[in-house]
């Protein structure tokens, strides 16, 4: 049966004409370029009552008459103005793009797609909202994919490294650049806080990663569910630690950080995620993973040290779930200890197996898709988390594997300079 | 009082008597789903909120019927027609919950079905917030409290009533799985889930009665947990059931008398810990105990090691 998601990649590079991605990209650039001058002029025009934030989705619910406007103004604003420019551009970005490594492919590419939704993004502060919870929820649900689905096992905890991440870096963060009733004037001037805070991320990461030690020493002993259970008492013993200290607010929560988890800040960190991971799964390492999750007698013949690869696994998705919690709290400015609940645990679990297990663009595709429907049922208010299980419960129940499981979108042009291999689940 | 003197106390350890009975009579439905489908029910805690909603209007209507003079005003026995309404109309809720959330998912991976748990779990507390309202709803008072004193200790009524009927229930269960065709055939699935089929047992009658008992258990326990903390709230369920998941593993997945037994250690550690410690530190402490409990009997204080029927 041929599956209409997993080359979803390739159909669509053809109906988008053969063009190169590039241009495509650059044309992006150029419609939102225009929208910056003419996004307000166009939506007046078209009698909505704003520029439209998210691609007008929430006006789907709460004025469906509005939609031949949107609609208008996404072909008007996006569509002509990408695809006149790409065509245009395609000849040149072509003949450029021959002298490429796939290094350098890949990284101009990255660029041009930052630049894209950079320019995108700072017409409405809330698309850069949006853009940033989008990256963060990536990040989360990629290194989640990593245990729950390279591994085969089931981990929750991933609301607690969350927030292990997220306090830790909120705190060294106030304590040095910020001047607080707790902990007293700054330590260093402010203007060295954008530098600081990457290495106050990697420390927020390695102390969330700690704490997944003193789980996985005695969880891997066993298979099965035993993770689970191990993760749940985990993640109430967090929210409760951190109820009780009231240097750090107790269940007031904590606020004062400095704004440093810009944009592009968000950007580097989720893309940096996204290849360690990739990389990671691609690599002895990850097979070995793999491995084990299909048949650890097996894989423990092959001589893989199964409890060793499992730790590993473990403690890279608490660090960078503790990295996704220590960027979430400065984008937010202000975190408290029910933010990291097992309903947060839930939401990143549901983004993660609407996308599928055991696949990078699966995990960013499901996060998108879910970012988006919640976009669309803004409106709803409280009716969103009835619509949301509903679509949840029917996506496992006719593809019980998520959108992408077990697949990873193929993109002609990755697929052409490297070999890809698939991961598809033995004995099933 | 110090901390030892705390732990001797007859009174704490009557009241974890009490809040263990809550904790037990809903781990009973995870571990019985368990031990046949090897499946955590993640929506039971939800049930038990449905459950304790349901008495609610099940006890209103009751005591309207009884103001109109078409039943006795006692009320014990609108407090026994109340248990049993609402045990017989949570059971299908349970059921509910079978048809939509495992049942289309027999043959998925488990983790699939673990998520369409949770989904049917949040669905039922959105549910519930969107229908009644966020004004929370208080529990009618059925039978008036009355406290006595033996020794040193305090009793009320309705503790005394919430454990034995608990143990009761309990009892109930045990020789309906022991003594019963229907139980046997519950035993035999947990012990070879592909092989029971093949003997003419009808699988999944077995599996909606299964729910429906923990349902059932589950409505039980949200009567009688409303009876003593009468503030409803849609939010009820989630902490408390999924302590009382955590005793079922406590106690050993699977087994009726290690959920049972679970149970009460959960209620006894946090009642312990409340008294002897602050009271914020509760979950902190008594968490930290199971895990380590966890680390040194991986199956559970009365599982045994099952041979690894893993459906992944």
């Amino acid at each position: 049966m041929k599956d209409w998601i997993t080359r979803l990649g390739s159909p669509l590079m053809r109906w988008l004409g053969g063009l190169p991605l590039g241009s495509w990209l650059i044309g992006a650039l150029v419609a939102s370029l225009l929208e910056h001058v003419f996004g307000a002029t166009l939506s007046y025009a078209l009698w909505l009552h704003s520029l439209p934030a998210i691609f007008g989705l929430s006006v789907i619910l709460s004025e469906p008459t509005l939609i031949p406007s949107v609609l208008l103004y996404l072909i008007i604003m996006y569509f002509i103005p990408t695809y006149i420019v790409a065509r245009l551009s395609a000849p040149l970005v072509r003949r450029v793009e021959q002298h490429f490594s796939p290094r350098v492919y890949i990284i101009v590419h990255l660029v041009l797609l930052y630049l894209v939704l950079q320019v995108w993004g700072t017409v409405d502060e809330y698309r850069l909202l949006v853009l940033r919870l989008l990256g963060v929820g990536i990040m989360l649900t990629t290194s989640l994919n990593l245990v729950n689905g390279w591994m085969g096992e089931f981990s929750v905890a991933v609301a607690g490294f969350m927030s292990v991440g997220a306090y830790v870096s909120s705190v060294l963060m106030v304590w040095g650049f910020v001047n607080d009733d707790v902990f007293g004037p700054a330590v260093l001037p402010s203007s060295l806080a954008p530098f600081a805070f990457p290495i106050v991320l990697i420390i927020g990461g390695i102390a969330a990663s700690i704490t997944a030690l003193a789980v996985a020493i005695p969880s891997f002993r066993t298979r099965g569910d035993y993770l689970a259970i191990i993760t749940l008492a985990y993640v109430f013993i967090i929210k409760s630690a951190v109820e009780n200290i009231d240097y750090i607010g107790g269940p007031r929560g904590f606020m004062n950080q400095p704004p440093v988890a810009s944009f592009p800040v968000v950007f580097v960190w989720t893309v940096l995620a996204l290849w360690t991971i990739y990389n990671y799964v691609s690599s002895t390492y990850g097979k070995a993973t793999s491995a084990v999750r299909d048949n650890e007698s097996a894989a423990e013949a092959m001589t893989v040290d199964t409890r060793r690869v499992k730790v590993i696994a473990f403690l890279t998705h608490a660090f960078w779930s503790g990295v996704a919690g220590g960027l979430y709290a400065h984008v937010i400015g202000y975190i408290n200890p029910s933010s990291f609940g097992l309903v947060k645990s839930a939401e990143v679990l549901g983004m993660l197996y609407l996308g599928g297990l055991s696949s990078v663009t699966g995990s960013v595709f499901g996060t998108v898709l879910f970012q988006l429907l919640a976009e669309i049922l803004r409106p709803l208010k409280l009716a969103k988390w009835l619509v949301i299980p509903v679509v949840l419960i029917l996506v496992m129940v006719y593809r019980p594997r998520g959108l992408l499981g077990f697949r990873e979108v193929q993109f002609p042009f990755l697929t052409a300079k490297k070999k890809e291999v698939e991961h598809a689940p033995a004995g099933n | 009082m110090g901390f030892l003197g705390q732990l001797l106390d007859p009174q704490q350890w009557f009241n974890a008597l009490q809040w263990g009975s809550f904790y037990a009579l809903i781990a009973l439905g995870y571990s019985m789903v368990y031990s046949i489908l090897m499946l955590f029910n993640f929506a039971h805690g939800d049930v038990f909120m449905v459950g304790a909603y349901i008495g609610f209007f099940v006890a209103t209507g009751f005591l309207a019927l009884a103001s109109a003079g078409i039943l006795p005003a006692s009320g014990w026995l609108i407090f026994v027609l109340t248990l049993i309404l609402t045990m017989f109309l949570t059971s299908f809720v349970g059921m509910a919950v079978e048809r939509v959330a495992y049942r289309p998912l027999r043959n998925a991976p488990r983790a699939s079905a673990a998520i369409t748990g949770l989904m049917v779990g949040i669905f039922l507390e959105t549910g519930n917030l969107a229908l009644l309202g966020a004004s929370r709803k208080t529990f009618p008072t059925l039978i008036e409290t009355k406290t006595f004193q033996i020794g040193s200790v305090y009793l009320t009524n309705i503790k005394v009533l919430t454990i034995v009927l608990s143990l009761a229930l309990m009892l109930a269960l045990h020789l309906f799985v022991q003594k019963t065709k229907t139980g046997m055939a519950m035993r035999a699935m947990s012990y070879d889930y592909a092989a029971v089929p093949l003997m003419g047992v009808p699988m999944d009658r077995v599996i909606v009665l299964t729910f429906a008992l923990g349902s059932a258990l589950a409505g039980a326990a949200g009567v009688l947990f409303s009876m003593s903390y009468p503030v409803l709230e849609p939010y009820m369920g989630l902490l408390i059931g999924w302590k009382a998941f955590v005793a079922a593993i406590l106690g050993g997945r699977g087994s009726i008398l290690g959920a049972v037994l679970g149970g009460f250690l959960l209620g006894f550690i946090e009642i312990l810990v409340a008294a002897a410690f602050v009271s914020t530190m509760r979950d902190l402490i008594a968490f930290s105990i199971v895990l380590l409990i966890l680390t040194f009997r991986p199956y559970g204080l009365f599982g045994e090691e099952y041979s690894a029927r893993l459906r992944i």
